[in-house]
């Protein structure tokens, strides 16, 4: 049976991950390279590395980040962060990335989605959005890192980014984000339910109870978190003997 | 050990290389058709479309070179399905290895997604390309198309319904999942096609 997928998420910023992390058995916590390891080897199904100051003068040090994590780390691997063209896809490829994750630059063309899945295939082809519930209870795309809101609501957003080859969609909401109170189950549910690509939960997830909900009310097929690895405050292997032993299914 | 993965238009060759490297392997990555046909392993990867890759292959004439190896062959995800008889992506005949035919799957459920995409379990395998493996190990799935189940499975695995997630004839053998990506279950069973006689 195909199981759900628990992904960190690594911020990079310089070539080193931020947010803070806290992990002792690591020789260098601010290495994404070697903090991708660990959780790879603790069981993590997938990780997502995001590059959160990919300029144009960087794209050449992630390239080439990109390629030691390849070298180093035998699970899938997501790279996001200042994608806009074939060409920044091309090298994160063939520099050993499995999926890239677009946001900004999709939203302002979406053609480049179309593109993207044409030359490299859909299921490589990561639809990261930022979405806000805003007092009209209804959850609106926001841009450039949650700085920019749009008047577009997620769900036709979302709708068109995958008739246009998106082949997963990561759903951030910011509401929820940092709050540890749990994910946004509604409107996650509410992607998994029409939509056919698989759904990628991230925001809010603080217990083991969160990531139970979000797989069950929230119908998520993944769920991604980050300062709670980082910080220890909730172990992967942990975590996955307790969605297994609540009946999820769970890679152990 | 002279090792060859084969370079075509497709995505992610690299980490089949890089995977080998991490068990102290090393490879080629090579079109070149001589080169293919003298090494002692060939990979075939891949990830992308049935019919431009065939094109390409065709064009390079390495269908024919792939189909009359004698070495031992692995096909990766495409590289397996490629070497079957026919695709149903975009109506694309295939090299002929393997008798099974491609498919799209077809959920009745909305709930199940196409592609399939992260950890599914493999059972009944058979050969030694699976020595060490337990029934039910866990491996790493990108695919919306599967080869139905055969006389040449070597592994089922069940998504919409159950399915060749390997195959194997003489000398070629075939996975699905992409053991460079499998952790160390994934390992193991690129180790053992290495040293597969």
């Amino acid at each position: 049976m195909l199981t759900k997928r628990i992904i960190p998420c690594l911020d990079i910023k310089d070539g080193r991950t931020v947010k803070g992390v806290n992990f002792e058995q690591i020789r260098d916590a601010g290495d994404p390279i070697e903090l991708g390891a660990l959780y790879a080897s603790q069981g993590a199904d997938e990780l997502v590395f995001l590059d959160i100051t990919a300029t144009v003068e960087k794209r050449k040090t992630l390239s080439e980040l990109v390629n030691k994590i390849a070298h180093r780390i035998n699970i899938p691997f997501t790279v996001g962060g200042g994608i806009k063209t074939e060409q920044d896809v091309h090298i994160l490829l063939q520099n050993g990335a499995d999926k890239i994750s677009i946001n900004t630059a999709a939203f302002n063309d979406p053609s480049i989605i179309k593109s993207f899945a044409k030359n490299f295939g859909s299921q490589c082809v990561v639809l990261a959005i930022d979405a806000k519930c805003e007092v009209d209870n209804k959850w609106y795309v926001y841009l450039n890192g949650g700085r920019t809101k749009t008047e577009i609501l997620v769900t036709d957003w979302a709708k068109q980014a995958v008739d246009l080859g998106a082949g997963e969609i990561l759903l951030t909401s910011m509401n929820h984000d940092g709050t540890k109170q749990g994910f946004a189950l509604d409107i996650t549910a509410q992607l998994a339910e029409t939509l056919p690509v698989p759904i990628i939960a991230s925001g809010g997830g603080g217990t083991e109870a969160h990531f139970y909900d979000v797989f069950t009310k929230g119908k998520a097929d993944a769920a991604l978190a980050a300062s709670i690895f980082h910080y220890k405050e909730i172990a992967i292997p942990d975590l996955k003997n307790y969605l297994h032993a609540k009946g999820i299914p769970i890679r152990l | 050990m002279k090792t060859v993965i084969i370079q075509y238009n497709a995505g992610n060759i690299q980490s089949v290389l890089y995977a080998l490297e991490r068990l102290g392997a090393s490879a080629i990555v090579t079109d070149h058709v001589e080169t293919i046909q003298s090494a002692d392993r060939v990979i075939f990867p891949g990830v992308g479309e049935a019919s431009t890759a065939m094109h390409y292959l065709k064009e390079r004439n390495l269908d024919a070179v792939i189909k009359h190896l004698q070495q031992p062959v692995l096909g990766i995800c495409l590289g397996m399905q490629l070497m079957c008889t026919y695709s149903s992506e975009n109506d694309t005949p295939c090299l002929g290895i393997f008798e099974e035919n491609v498919q799209q799957f077809m959920p009745k459920d909305l709930a199940i997604k196409v592609p399939q995409i992260g950890w599914n379990t493999i059972v009944d395998l058979k050969t030694d390309l699976f020595k060490g493996i337990p029934e039910d190990s866990f491996t790493y799935f990108v695919h919306g198309y599967y080869a139905s189940l055969g006389a040449h499975t070597i592994s089922t695995t069940d998504y919409v319904q159950p399915y060749s997630s390997a195959l194997h004839k003489k000398n070629f053998y075939g996975v699905q999942f992409h053991p460079e990506k499998s952790a160390k279950v994934g390992e193991q069973i690129i180790k053992n096609f290495l040293e597969i006689s």
